[in-house]
């Protein structure tokens, strides 16, 4: 059994303008002393299935279904004095901007401190020990005397190492960290996910990292789960991510990532359009509107996320037939347009048009035992679980 | 931090100076009786105008008065003289000091204890019937000018003149000094607090609710959420802990235009304090007392500003001034 064991997990808001599904339908676990990495853009649903973890996302009137099994206990029916007692404590959240998310008022070692009398039964001068021993452990240089600083008397990276002694403070077995080198210079990115990883070694938690850069989860995680529009489209080891990407959202993202073995004046391949929005999400395939490769059938049939023919561990959400998809991804690698190989799919699909006009192509298209792709649904609307638009 | 008072502190006296400048010169070019004929009655001949003139000092130009006027209060702290009853202006305000101070403070403690807890509640449960109740409730304190509601309460419950009379709220005029009497000092006060502390607990309800609701929103609040605090020592601790500062600024000032006198509550329960001398100086042209009480208003504003900066940067560590 997993430390986290998550199934299904399904978050809604209602709002005036109607129910807005952050997360829909996902599952995932995470081991201990494994790094997992939640990869995703603004509104992908990543920020808020983590939030759900501590439960913090109750305040703000959210509807949650599914299960989260955190070491034999689900999290999401517990009531909230038990999910407080866990929080901080057995879960504990690094975010994204250090410095709005410590409290400019209080003294940095104060804070942590109270993180530590929140769930230990220990003197405050106990407690300080700590925090000066904790401030020590992530590398803040004169912790004795940095432990009465405020804030904003430290540097950016210097925060977020803050922030982690704040989360570390309990020794939790599960550390979610959300975004957190988005809002720092990139060299002291480096340090904090260095930090991370060797913290890990010594105290042997599981991370589950949020981002929406690869090249972040790269170096640390284990595992990737790439999100879209509340859904994993596809979830693999790192290697297989980086390696045999299956899916046009990953691809997209993959080639977005600033690279310094590529030519200077190769220019990065933007994924176009927009998130989509997550009260209205587009019919079949969530990700068609913004699919170099789309086909007339993937604007009906909304694809189930399913594994890859002979990789268990590698799943994906995608309607291309297997095959296709990894000749896509050779083009891609060979440096050719989206645009230039958008012609293997509309071949196929002009010739699939010319076999037969009474919805014959869906199906072919879809040949299970040929191509792998065996996760496919055909979505009458009355059978269709999560309504697209207009419904 | 020094270096940062003493400077606040001369553009203080800067600013007092421009103060009793500008109340001399509206005094002076605003249609007014002559003080002097005021003072020599009915059957007196313009001889003895012309002496009692003198004597007042009128008869001297408005720039050598107003030279003699700072001369007096910078080096023997003297305000001068009532026109009226020739009374030093410094004794009169000594003496009507302790009636504003104990209406201030009486009232400034009850705006505080009801208008924090009703804006926190109201920002932690809001749009709930007990938040929109409140609110209304704050719209219609805030609306109801203060001799309006004092004279509501007067004819409603005041003990001598009430409709439903209240044996221990006394009516207009009964305020005892805290030393003669604490009992029938605190029972005098009581309406006249309640009034005044209306309108600025409704104030404080709402700025505190919005301040609060809007740290409540910060990523810090999430912070303490997601350490496993209680939810209540989220709220009064590290929620409070922010909203509370606007507070603190606009209460320094409260407190300093209520020393300078309550006018209209000591209007309406005809409480002998600095607000009441201001009113009836007001309406016997008597200038060195308005001249006096204002001049103290000012030196209270301006105490109080520095006050509150300096608050400010014991509340906030970030800031610093220099």
């Amino acid at each position: 059994m997993s430390l986290l064991d998550v199934e299904d997990l399904r978050v809604t808001f209602p709002t005036e303008d109607g129910l807005v599904r952050a997360v829909d339908g996902i599952s995932y676990s995470v081991d201990t002393g494994k790094t997992l990495g939640i990869v995703g853009e603004s509104g992908s649903g990543k920020s808020v299935s983590s939030l759900t973890t501590l439960g913090l996302t109750r305040s703000q009137g959210a509807r949650v279904e599914g299960r989260m099994v955190f070491e034999g206990d689900d999290l999401i029916e517990m009531n909230d004095d038990r999910l407080r007692k866990i929080r901080g404590n057995d879960i504990a959240m690094i975010f994204q901007d250090p410095l709005s998310s410590l409290h400019p008022f209080f003294k940095v070692g104060k804070q942590l401190s109270e993180a530590v009398l929140v769930h230990r039964k220990v003197s405050r001068s106990a407690a300080r020990a700590r925090a000066v021993e904790l401030l020590d452990l992530v590398g803040i240089p004169d912790p004795e005397r940095r432990v009465d600083a405020f804030p904003h008397e430290f540097s950016g990276g210097m925060r977020q190492r803050a922030m982690i002694a704040m989360a570390l403070a309990n020794e939790p077995k599960l550390l979610i960290a959300d975004e957190p080198t988005t809002a720092l210079d990139v060299t002291v990115q480096a340090q904090i996910l260095a930090l991370l990883e060797d913290l890990q070694k010594r105290l042997g938690m599981a991370i589950i990292m949020i981002t929406h850069d690869l090249g972040v989860v790269a170096e640390i995680a284990d595992e990737i789960a790439v999100m879209y529009a509340g859904r994993i489209v596809e979830h693999a080891s790192t290697e297989l991510i980086f390696g045999q990407p299956q899916h046009p959202y990953t691809w997209g993202l993959l080639k977005s990532i600033p690279r310094l073995d590529t030519p200077q004046d190769e220019e990065l391949e933007p994924i176009t359009g927009r998130p989509p929005s997550l009260i209205n999400r587009p019919s079949g395939c969530h990700f068609h509107p913004r699919c170099p490769y789309v086909r007339e059938a993937h604007k009906r049939v909304d694809p189930r996320l399913d594994s890859v023919a002979g990789e268990r561990d590698h799943q994906v959400a995608c309607l291309l037939p297997s095959e296709l998809r990894m000749r896509i991804w050779r083009g891609l690698q060979e440096g050719r347009l989206p645009a230039e190989l958008r012609a293997l799919v509309a071949e196929r699909n002009g010739q699939a048009a010319a076999v037969g006009e009474q919805r014959e192509p869906l199906l072919s298209e879809s040949e299970p035992g040929a191509d792998g792709a065996a996760g496919i649904e055909l979505t009458p609307p009355s059978a269709e679980p999560t309504p697209g638009p207009g419904q | 931090m020094l270096r940062y008072i003493v400077r606040r502190l001369l553009w203080g006296i800067v600013l007092l100076i421009a103060v009793i400048a500008i109340t001399f010169v509206i005094f002076y070019l605003l249609p007014n009786v002559d003080p002097a004929i005021l003072r020599a009655g009915r059957n007196s001949s313009p001889k003895i105008i012309a002496q009692i003139s003198h004597d007042l000092g009128t008869d001297k130009p408005v720039y050598t008065q107003f030279w003699d006027y700072l001369k007096n209060l910078v080096l023997h702290f003297n305000l001068g003289y009532s026109y009226q009853s020739q009374a030093s202006v410094k004794s009169l305000i000594l003496d009507r000091l302790p009636a504003t101070i104990s209406l201030t403070v009486g009232a400034v403690v009850l705006w505080l204890a009801a208008g924090i807890p009703v804006g926190i509640v109201s920002a932690i449960k809001r749009r709930s019937l007990l938040d929109r109740s409140a609110m209304g409730a704050a719209l219609v304190f805030v609306s109801a000018p203060v001799y309006w509601l004092g004279l509501l309460m007067l004819f409603m419950f005041a003990s001598d003149i009430g409709r439903f009379p209240i044996s221990f709220l006394h009516g207009s005029g009964s305020y005892t000094g805290l030393t003669n009497s604490p009992i029938n000092w605190f029972e005098s006060l009581l309406m006249p607090w309640f009034v005044l502390a209306a309108t600025s607990a409704a104030i404080y309800a709402r700025l505190l609710r919005g301040s609060l609701i809007d740290v409540m929103g910060e990523d810090y609040i999430r912070t303490a959420r997601a350490k496993g605090l209680r939810e209540r020592t989220v709220v009064m601790k590290h929620g409070l802990r922010s909203a509370i500062t606007p507070l603190v600024t606009v209460l320094g000032l409260d407190i300093a235009i209520l020393l300078g006198g309550a006018v209209l509550t000591e209007a309406v329960f005809n409480i002998p304090g600095i607000g009441r001398l201001n009113f009836d100086a007001i309406t016997h042209g008597d200038f060195p007392i308005i001249q006096g009480t204002i001049t103290l208003a000012a030196i209270f504003i301006i105490i109080a500003n520095i006050l509150v900066d300096i608050a400010y940067a014991y509340l906030d560590p970030r800031v610093r001034y220099s």
